[in-house]
């Protein structure tokens, strides 16, 4: 084999390594939303993007972290709680259906109020979306460290079949892999 | 242009009026499953955005957008499927 033969192996082996590590870096047709006020507008919006991503066969990965785990509580599950645990549980929505508005919520009235315009303008409802988006493969995960400040039990949350139960390094593992990442 | 739609052998029809946003666009994406390769899906949608929603949906998932016309009241939105 002669130098330049040699030389070119060497060449393509670097090369041939580079590719890899850049293809395992790639991100990939995934999109990745961070949801934490908990708010009905903001909750809505989140699962019409992630629906609207589903439709492009991307893969989606919702990380549901403080105020916004209320949405996902089912209130006709009642687990046993310590004190603290049941004043948060006293104190945050009972359910999607009880999310404030993060504006005009006119002390109670905006919510029903936008709830019943969007439903004149044919727009699903968040419980709607929700089931949508269980059978379009939408993966939800929940904040461990949350349900643990707020005392929020896996036992109380609504049957989805796509949520786990992580921390933040699933998250950024997640964000990492994704084309975009956005925070609700 | 519309009576050249008109004329199109339709494939799939998809009746997505009763809903708004993101509803049309799901409704395609669920009913392009049954369309086969090659045949014309269309789309009923009273909602205008669906039109441009549909255009770049095709592309993407490398379908052919042919077009489409203001019906009574709601849109007809025509694409190809391709793959």
């Amino acid at each position: 084999m002669t130098e330049e033969q040699t030389n070119l192996e060497e060449m393509i082996k670097q090369l041939t390594a580079r590719v890899e590590t850049l293809e395992e870096n790639a991100p990939g047709d995934k999109l990745c939303l961070g949801v934490m006020s908990g708010d009905l507008d903001n909750t809505i919006a989140t699962f019409i993007i992630a629906l609207g991503a589903a439709a492009y066969d991307m893969e989606v990965d919702l990380f549901f972290t403080f105020w916004g785990i209320a949405a996902l509580r089912d209130p006709k599950k009642k687990v046993k709680k310590d004190f603290l645990g049941t004043m948060f549980g006293k104190m945050l929505p009972s359910s999607s259906k009880k999310l404030p508005l993060s504006k005009m919520q006119m002390m109670g009235m905006g919510p029903p109020m936008i709830r019943s315009v969007m439903k004149m303008h044919k727009a699903k409802s968040l419980e709607e979306l929700m089931a949508e988006a269980a059978e379009f493969g939408v993966r939800i995960h929940i904040c461990t460290m949350s349900m643990d400040v707020m005392g929020i039990k896996k036992e109380e949350l609504i049957d989805y079949p796509h949520m786990d139960f992580v921390g933040v390094g699933a998250f950024v593992g997640m964000f990492q892999e994704a084309k975009q990442c956005w925070f609700m | 242009m519309s009576e050249e739609l008109k004329a199109l052998d339709v494939a799939v029809e998809v009746d997505a009026r009763g809903t708004a946003c993101p509803g049309p666009l799901l409704e395609a994406k669920r009913a392009i499953a049954t369309c086969p390769t090659g045949g014309v899906m269309c789309i009923l949608s009273s909602d205008e955005g669906t039109i441009i929603d549909v255009q770049r949906w095709s592309k993407k998932m490398k379908h052919e957008y042919v077009g489409d016309y203001e019906d009574d009241g709601f849109w007809r939105v025509y694409m190809k499927k391709m793959v």
